[in-house]
Parts: C-alpha cells; structure tokens; sequence
C-alpha cells in the first residue's frame, strides 16, 4: 500500500508538520522505501500471538493519589518563548 | 607516571581514596583535554564552573571522611539527552534551543549523590534518533580513531550513534566515563566503533525519568566506560528502582564489581545461528570465532542456539520505535520551552516550528510513526510489529533453557567515514541489525572491545543477558576483556 502525496499531506497535518507541496513527493518516496523494508514483516506467522505490551514481566505498581509539588511557577515559565503575569503567552486559540 | 586521564575510573578512585591526587586536580586534568580535543565535538556544552565546585565538594568530602564511594571525584559527560538542572538539556535538537531544565534525572542526581562530578553535556543523533552521530543540531562528533589503510584511511570517521558523543569523549580521554542511552543499539554500537565499553542493561533497571522520551517501551540509560569493571561501578551508580518511573523495577542494585570474578568455568554461551548473515565481512565473521574460542578456553560451554526471528527485529523496530516517538514528540509544539516560529494561526505556529526545530530523520521518523498509529492502519503495523516483538522475546526465552549468555558480533562493520551511508536511512538503520533484538525483548547486553579490523579500527563483541542478568553479563564481558587484552589507542 504505497503512499501517494494526499496521503502523505495528511500525515503531515496528523503530525502538525508543515512540509511544502513541492517537497510532498520526493517524501512519499523516503516513506514507500521505508514501509516496502518493513512489509517483510507479513511473513512472520502471528495467529494468535499477543502483542507485546511490557517488555519487563512485572505488576503494575500504583501510587497515592497525593499532591507532591506544586508552587513552582516560576520554574514552570522559565523556558517559556513568551510569558506575561505569570502564564504562557499563545497565538490566538479561539477566534 | 602516567597522564591522570588515562586511569580507569577504578585506578582514579583508588589513588583518590589513597591521596595520590585531589579530585579537583583529577577534573582540571580533564577540563584542560577538553579543550585540546574540541575538534571532535564531543561536547555540546562544557561545564568547568560547576565541575569544579563539585569536584571541590568531593575533596571537602574526603577530607571529613565522608567518601561516598568508587565515584566520588570521578568526572563523567552527561549525554544531552538527560536533564540536567540549569544546564543545557536539548536531546541534540534545535526545538529545545536553550532549553535550561529545572530539574534532574533520577540517573544523573544518583551520580553526583554517589559525588561523580559533571564535566558538560555530550553531543549525540537528534533525540536519539541515528547511528553516526550525524543527526544533531551541533553537527557531527568525530571518532578519535582513524584509518591506517584501506578506502577511509586518513578520513574523519563517524562515532556511531546516538551515544556518539558519549563515546568518543571516552575513547578520547576528555571524560573518565559518561552516560548514555540505549533504545537499539545507542550505547552498544558507538562503544563498538570507538574501542570502549558500552552496557545496556535490562530495561527497567536504571529510570528514564528526567530522559528525553524517544521509544518509552525501548529506552534505557546505561554506562559508557574504559573497561568492563568500571562499567560495573557506573552501574552500580546509575541503577535502582525509582517511584517516579513505573516501569522502573523494585529489585535490589547488586554489588556489580564483586561479578567480576573472572571464572566463567560451566557458564553455556549460546551462538545463535541466525546472525550468521549473508553480506558480514570475513574479519567480523573471524572476530566472534575468536570470541567463541576465548570464552571455550576459559572453561565455557559452547552451545548452538536458534533465534529464528532475528531478521524481523530491525523492520519491528522500525515500526515500533517510530510510533512511540511520533507520541513522545508531539509536546514539542512551541508554547511552553523551546523553539516557536510564528504562524499565521495557532496550527500554523505548530507546524511551522515543528518544522524548523526538528532535523530530516527525526520528520521522517514522526511521519513512519503518525502513519502506522492512524486509523486503518494501526492493526496492519503497529499490531503487528507488536506481535512480532512477542515472537522475538519467546525465541530469548526459549533459548535461556539452554545457554547462560549469548555471543554475537556487535556491529556488521568498522566506523564508516563522514557522509557514508548519509542518503539511505535502511542502509544505516542495518547498523543495529545485531543489536536491536535485545532491545526489543528489553534485555541487558554489553559490547566489548575484542580487536582491530584490518585497517586499524576498533571492533567489539557482543554478549546479551537474561533479563537481570547483569552480573553474569559482566562477568563474562570480563573474561572476553581480558582474552582480547584490546590495548590500542587512537
């Protein structure tokens, strides 16, 4: 199931990247290549085999349900590309 | 006597417990090599003001008498995939440009608490995604080794990857040993290419928490080191269980030095017929032959093993790790840390700094992983690349009934140069063929250093443990280290 560039445009949307129409084919190529490599795959029999769902045989711990931190604001905004009053600075989300 | 920088990790920790030195003049000692080798672009960021504070801090330590231990004083690179407080953290990628974090791994708090001091954070492939280490926003890291003959003799060769930083600052003497990670092959096949130690261990034993995501169900921090003992003393210091990762496992950290009692006498290695593969060149194919014989002349039983979905393990990875990545990456979106390049909207923000922050193969690995997660398509790979795993991880299991450890080679070549392999993503995704099926079934596993190809590089052997299997890992690592006697230098 070869990818064609309409494809590829909404997997780019999916994934929130920006690629240019004129860069959409030569990446639909990159992706064919890599999705025919990995369709020898079908050749494995799985019928009836779980998928993996932890590699680590182990019983899945569970915390309390506790506050552990919190009044850290300004370590929180400290890496912000823009703040202001204390909150993240966005584009606009609702028109 | 000789350079400080040229004692292991143990000898240093020795003279430092004996007062042969401080550790402040141990950390001056590496902070000056740094500089002499910033050709190699080991480092991202060097960190002398913090190194020597800490490494004042540990000889104020010593003073008192409170030594922690074989790490206290010994300084170490930081991958710069871990976050570090208030150091540049940025996974080798623009999107975290200037990224400061204000916290720290739990692998990398466990090591300045055993007292290791931090000599600055060391390039690697953009959110570990590569094998030459070729990827990041920093630009390449040379391996110290060169070519005495053959078609690359005298070029700049690649340090393998995504450690590659980690592994060439070792192998060059400007860190006593530093952190790396290990999602397929990151630790193991970068030390195989610069002639050092890498150990992956289970997945589990050490936390990811604080690590810059890649393949959540794949990742895991592990040494890079000199020799197989300092391995285990890193080990020991980077490993145990941790509340803030739940797939962090509850087990006691063994003493892993104490492993390294060189009787391997009755230990079956399994040789697994699958990784006989067409296209390995002679010298590899030589290599572990005299892997096999060196364990056999220790007192180990050779064993015949089958692992009949080794082929499978590289396209399941690259179904399986790209998926996880495409999930692990959508917080990069520009509003809270990092990179923002102004859209006309808000989805346009998103796109256009996605666009400009991450490099080629990490878009090529976010759009493979958003593909085979999207509806339709999610039972046809993700499913099945899932089951495949499932049949990887019986074959180890079913092969533990018969053998102890498994011995494999660990890369299919020697470094490559600058460039090679640059245009074709499968033909370096084959870099890992050896190693990446360990991983998928989450099991520890350690290149060696074992000889030199003809041409004059470094080439590593390749044994994989069952899971915990840390110490009998080491134990034979120490054998196949004192056999190969592998002694050369850059």
């Amino acid at each position: 199931m070869a990818l064609d560039t309409d494809t590829v445009r909404r997997i780019a949307k999916l994934a929130r990247l920006h690629v240019d129409e004129d860069k959409l084919a030569p990446l639909a190529d990159e992706l064919n290549n890599i999705l025919g490599w990995v369709e020898q795959l079908d050749e494995v029999d799985t019928e009836g085999v779980a998928p993996m769902t932890s590699v680590v045989e182990m019983v899945q711990r569970l915390r309390v349900d506790a506050v552990t931190d919190g009044h850290v604001q300004d370590k929180v905004l400290a890496n912000a590309p823009a703040e202001a009053d204390g909150f993240f600075v966005v584009p606009k989300v609702i028109e | 006597m000789a350079a400080l920088t040229d004692l292991t990790i143990a000898e240093a920790g020795a003279a430092l417990a004996k007062g042969d030195f401080t550790a402040r003049e141990l950390t001056d000692a590496y902070l000056a090599a740094m500089e002499t080798a910033r050709g190699l672009n080991a480092y991202i960021e060097e960190t002398p003001e913090r190194a020597r504070v800490m490494a004042d801090a540990s000889d104020a330590r010593r003073a008192a008498g409170k030594a922690n231990g074989p790490l206290d004083g010994i300084p170490l690179a930081i991958k710069d995939l871990f976050c570090t407080e208030g150091a540049l953290s940025t996974a080798g990628s623009h999107i975290l440009d200037g990224f400061r974090p204000p916290y720290e791994s739990t692998v990398t708090q466990k090591l300045w608490d055993a007292g290791a001091v931090m000599l600055g954070k060391v390039n690697m492939d953009e959110f570990a995604m590569g094998s030459a280490n070729i990827t990041s926003h920093y630009g390449p890291t040379l391996n110290p080794w060169k070519a005495s003959s053959g078609p690359n003799a005298g070029k700049d060769l690649v340090p393998g990857g995504s450690s590659g930083g980690s592994a060439a600052a070792v192998a060059a003497h400007i860190a006593a040993g530093a952190t790396g990670t290990d999602t397929g092959g990151s630790i193991r096949q970068p030390g195989a290419f610069c002639g050092i130690v890498g150990l992956k261990p289970t997945y589990g034993r050490c936390s990811r928490w604080g690590i810059i995501a890649f393949a959540s169900s794949l990742d895991q921090a592990g040494p890079i080191a000199r020799s197989v003992e300092d391995s285990a003393i890193m080990l020991g210091g980077m490993a145990g269980y941790d509340p803030k990762d739940s797939t962090s496992v509850d087990l006691v950290v063994p003493d892993y030095r104490k492993a390294l009692t060189g009787d391997i006498r009755g230990l079956r290695v399994g040789v697994p017929a699958e990784y006989r593969m067409e296209g390995t060149p002679a010298e590899i194919e030589a290599l572990w032959q005299q892997g096999v014989d060196w364990l056999r002349e220790a007192g180990a039983e050779i064993v015949d093993i089958s692992l009949p979905h080794t082929k499978y393990a590289l396209p399941a990875y690259y179904i399986v790790a790209p998926a996880e990545a495409s999930s692990n990456l959508a917080r990069y979106d520009g509003m809270r840390y990092g990179l923002r390049v102004e859209g006309e909207d808000l989805t346009d923000t998103y796109e256009r700094t996605r666009a400009a922050g991450f490099g080629h193969e990490v878009q090529r690995r976010v759009m493979i992983g958003t593909y085979v997660l999207s509806a339709g398509y999610y039972d046809a790979y993700y499913l099945k690349a899932q089951r495949v795993r499932t049949r990887i991880a019986d074959d180890f299991k079913a092969a533990w009934n018969s053998c102890d450890v498994i011995l494999t080679p660990t890369t299919p070549s020697a470094a490559f140069a600058l460039g090679e392999k640059q245009d074709d993503p499968i033909a370096m995704y084959l870099n890992d063929i050896f190693t990446v099926p360990a991983s998928m079934a989450g099991l520890p596993a350690i290149s060696v250093p074992a000889g030199l190809s003809a041409d004059g590089l470094p080439l590593g052997l390749h044994l994989i443990g069952p899971a915990f299997g840390e110490e009998t890992l080491l134990r034979a690592a120490g054998v196949l280290e004192s056999a190969a006697g592998f002694d050369a230098k850059p």
